[in-house]
């Protein structure tokens, strides 16, 4: 019981946006989130990414962007510090498993320091077509992470999912804001 | 611009987030990877990734925008039918946790078998077995396509002649592999083919370009002297216009380049939102002699073209209205406008109008990454231009490129009197490998243009003829038959550098006697090289692996429709490109108006990775990235396929070996 809860309250509320302890807001009386969640491919997956930060009551389609590449960052440094830890400890992989470990880590830098930082700096002087670049890529990468490995070896699937879904949800928010 | 080594760090033990100062402040610490072990970086990325979650929550907003449901319909083909998706946007979950039986990706999974051998540790852990290995990144380089030595290029700028010299500039990256820190890059060529590197031409050093020093164009005023209008992002994210021309007119080079001290000359206009207004064209003269631009920009969804004209390119006054508008289009990146003439032959300078000539607006289009033109009638009082058709209307209509090609750019070549597109080839890999191999994107070979005066309703795009200086030692290949189902090897040397002549007759005899077929084909929604109809697809497998494993299929698919009218598709097939599972595997192209009495012709230039492919003269363009794991160095080759079902096909090519354009830094300087 007391498990599930933590476990509840770490996926809907996630430390980068812990402040005080929110309660769960009335989803259907923010237009801006219902609508622009009904233009991504996962919409229950938006919902809780832009819920469970409390910004997103208060912004427009490109905060609301900002917010979704924020949780990619968190997911990738997620996925970074798990392959660190199993990296770490040496005799519990297989050779073709830790060379895909490190593929997968050029994989997350790239979307830490060169996918997040270009959405962001796309958004930000509204060159919005780069934004388009990096949240798909970062997708991108997340699937191929999972691919790098054989069948049933990899350690990161749920991660890579969570990356992947995230940045298309991004990607298609960006996409509206292009289109907006 | 700041220190690039010191990442912001959160107060130790503390996950709230550091405040800053809103959107306004340029933070660019982001940009730089850090070198050092793997678990510093690790640890570091870590910290980075805190860090940048922090910096969003605690920036400031733009003002709300109303939040619409787009619907852009479109053609990927001469005709109306629904927009290709841009690359990348189509949803493929990771294959996670199932047996190879079972659904898995469609993309190969690598076996040790697959890998190409060797067995050294790279720096990052990556054995020599693992894609993306220095051996296949370092072949991915171009020998004779315009690229800097590293980093990150986008859209072209500013090109002329000036003095003898080929000047082309272009968006450039200092710092990283990817788009961020736009400064202006240079290089000069005698021939737009041998280029030289020169400095930067210009930085970031102002308050109006500090966010970016975007695109522009060069205009040449009758005493010779050159005016570059670009576009500055400022340090508040309000895209300007600015004027900059070089310090010293005498110098051949332009080296050094002036900002004019008053910029920005131009700002957004009432009713145009401050990140809608960018990419200044080249100033065209108009019948009072004043000097006249367009801007892109859009209100609401509809892409317009706004008109400005001047005396002195600092001071300017809008125009009221549009040159023109389309509905849906969304934001105009990168507008084009150019005479062209009726009859074909010499280009045409821009302020050339009158009879005989028409005019073409082109848009690059922000919402699906592609470059749309049109052609019309310029009314040069009115301010006006309308489109011959307007069912093919910017945007809506044709495209110069159906493969990767955007922010293109025309000039008038006023030594060769030509007028020639240059356009930007990104990349169709991961940035992760952009990182690894430390570059990304090409400038495309430079095409004249001129209107197709045999159909008179497009333009034809064709290399510069300076490309023939790259041919070195050639093979002809005559009346080889393929039969349906076959694949016919084309021995060669060697096939990574390649300018490639073929064209292809159908057997006369099976064309008559198959049934009409009420197929709607596209490339995009077809099974690229495997989908088989009676009179196609054939052409040509290019850097091909012996065993077919890897195979860039770049060919013609024949549908006979209604009263035995044939009709062409001319598409390039990435899905079975590479063994990577990280590269573009999509299908593209579009039709192509094939002439009675001509043949299927094609040229081909194909240098690494990237192939550059033109239908019937230029009628049809498709420019493919390609990153083959195996089909690299000696092992590429080139194979003649039939795929279809009913009818033979006879092809003759001639192949060129294609040496490189040695593009290096100007010596001496």
């Amino acid at each position: 019981m007391i498990r599930s809860t933590i476990f509840c309250i770490l996926t809907l509320y996630p430390i980068s946006c812990i402040q005080a302890t929110p309660s769960i807001p009335n989803i259907l009386g923010n237009n801006l989130i219902d609508q622009t969640c009904k233009k991504t491919p996962y919409y229950d997956l938006c919902i809780q990414t832009l819920v469970s930060c409390p910004e997103s009551f208060h912004t427009d389609l490109e905060g609301l962007a900002k917010i979704t590449v924020g949780a990619i960052a968190q997911k990738a440094s997620a996925a970074l510090r798990r392959i660190e830890t199993i990296l770490t400890k040496k005799e519990h992989s297989k050779p073709a498993v830790r060379e895909a470990l490190n593929a997968c880590a050029s994989r997350y830098r790239a979307v830490v320091e060169q996918d997040v930082p270009e959405t962001l700096m796309s958004l930000r002087t509204g060159n919005y077509k780069f934004a388009s670049r990096g949240t798909n890529d970062a997708a991108t990468e997340a699937m191929s992470c999972e691919e790098d490995f054989a069948a049933g070896e990899s350690p990161l699937s749920d991660l890579n999912v969570a990356v992947h879904d995230v940045s298309v949800v991004a990607a298609a928010i960006v996409q509206a804001v292009i289109e907006s | 611009m700041g220190d690039h080594n010191q990442p912001f760090l959160p107060v130790s033990g503390d996950p709230e987030c550091v405040p800053i100062q809103g959107d306004d402040v340029v933070d660019d610490s982001l940009h730089r990877p850090q070198q050092g072990s793997t678990k510093s970086k690790l640890l570091l990325a870590v910290f980075s990734g805190i860090f940048v979650v922090c910096l969003i929550l605690a920036g400031g907003y733009d003002k709300s925008g109303v939040v619409k449901v787009a619907q852009l319909g479109g053609v990927d083909e001469l005709g109306v039918g629904p927009i290709e998706m841009p690359a990348g946007s189509t949803i493929v979950r990771p294959a996670v946790s199932r047996g190879k039986s079972a659904g898995v990706s469609e993309k190969a999974n690598l076996s040790p078998e697959q890998l190409l051998g060797g067995g050294e540790v790279s720096g990052d852990g990556l054995t020599e077995d693992f894609p993306w290995n220095n051996s296949m990144l370092s072949w991915q380089r171009t020998a004779f396509h315009f690229q800097p030595e590293k980093n990150w290029m986008n859209d072209p700028n500013g090109p002329l002649f000036y003095k003898g010299w080929y000047h082309f500039f272009y968006q450039y990256n200092p710092n990283a592999a990817v788009w961020g820190d736009i400064v202006w890059g240079h290089a000069v060529s005698r021939d737009m083919i041998h280029w030289l590197h020169l400095p930067l031409a210009m930085v970031a050093d102002q308050w109006y370009d500090v966010q970016g020093v975007w695109t522009g164009s060069a205009t040449i005023l009758p005493d010779g002297k050159v005016m570059m209008l670009y576009t500055g992002s400022t340090n508040e994210s309000v895209q300007v216009q600015n004027l900059a021309y070089p310090a010293n007119h005498d110098d051949p080079l332009l080296l050094d380049w002036v900002k004019h001290p008053g910029n920005p000359v131009l700002v957004p206009p009432p009713g145009i939102h401050h990140k809608d207004f960018r990419d200044p064209t080249t100033a065209w003269k108009t019948s009072e002699g004043k000097w006249r631009i367009t801007i892109g920009s859009k209100v609401n969804k509809t892409g317009i073209a706004l008109i400005y004209d001047t005396d002195d390119f600092i001071n300017f006054e809008l125009k009221d209205g549009f040159l023109h508008g389309v509905p849906g289009t969304g934001m105009w990146e990168c507008v084009d406008f150019y005479p062209v003439a009726v009859a074909g032959g010499n280009g045409l300078d821009t302020s050339v109008n009158g009879a005989g000539v028409r005019h073409v607006v082109k848009a690059s289009l922000d919402d699906d990454r592609h470059d749309y033109y049109a052609i019309g009638t310029y009314d040069e009082e009115a301010g006006k231009w309308y489109p011959d058709n307007p069912t093919i209307d910017v945007g809506i209509g044709i495209r110069y490129d159906y493969g990767i090609f955007y922010a293109s750019k025309t000039f008038f070549d006023q030594s060769k009197q030509r007028r020639v597109l240059w356009g930007w080839i990104g990349e169709w890999d991961s940035e992760a490998a952009d990182v690894r191999k430390g570059w990304a994107s090409l400038q495309g070979m430079p095409r004249t243009v001129v209107l197709d005066t045999k159909t008179g309703s497009n333009l034809l795009q064709w290399p510069v003829v300076e490309s023939e200086s790259l041919r070195l030692r050639s093979k002809e290949f005559k009346n080889v038959v393929a039969k349906p189902g076959a694949v016919v090897p084309i021995k060669l040397e060697a096939a990574t550098q390649l300018d490639i002549v073929a064209e292809f007759e159908l057997d006369k005899e099976a064309v008559e006697r198959v049934a009409e077929s009420d197929e709607e084909f596209k490339c995009s929604s077809s099974k690229g090289a495997a989908h088989r109809g009676a009179l196609g697809p054939f052409g040509l497998l290019v850097l091909s692996e012996e065993t077919l494993s890897e195979q860039t299929p770049v060919y013609f698919y024949v549908v006979k429709g209604k009263n035995a009218t044939l009709r062409t598709y001319f598409c390039a097939d990435q899905s079975r490109s590479s063994l990577a599972n990280d590269v573009n595997k999509q299908i593209y192209g579009s039709y192509v108006p094939v002439l009675t009495g001509e043949k299927f012709a094609v040229r081909m230039l194909v240098d690494h990775s990237i192939i550059e492919s033109f239908a019937q003269g230029g009628r049809s363009v498709i420019t493919s990235r390609v990153y083959p794991t195996k089909a690299i160095y000696g092992a590429a080759r080139l194979f003649l396929f039939n795929n279809g079902t009913e009818a033979g096909v006879t092809a003759s090519l001639k192949v060129w070996q294609m040496n490189s354009a040695f593009i290096r830094p100007f010596p001496n300087l």
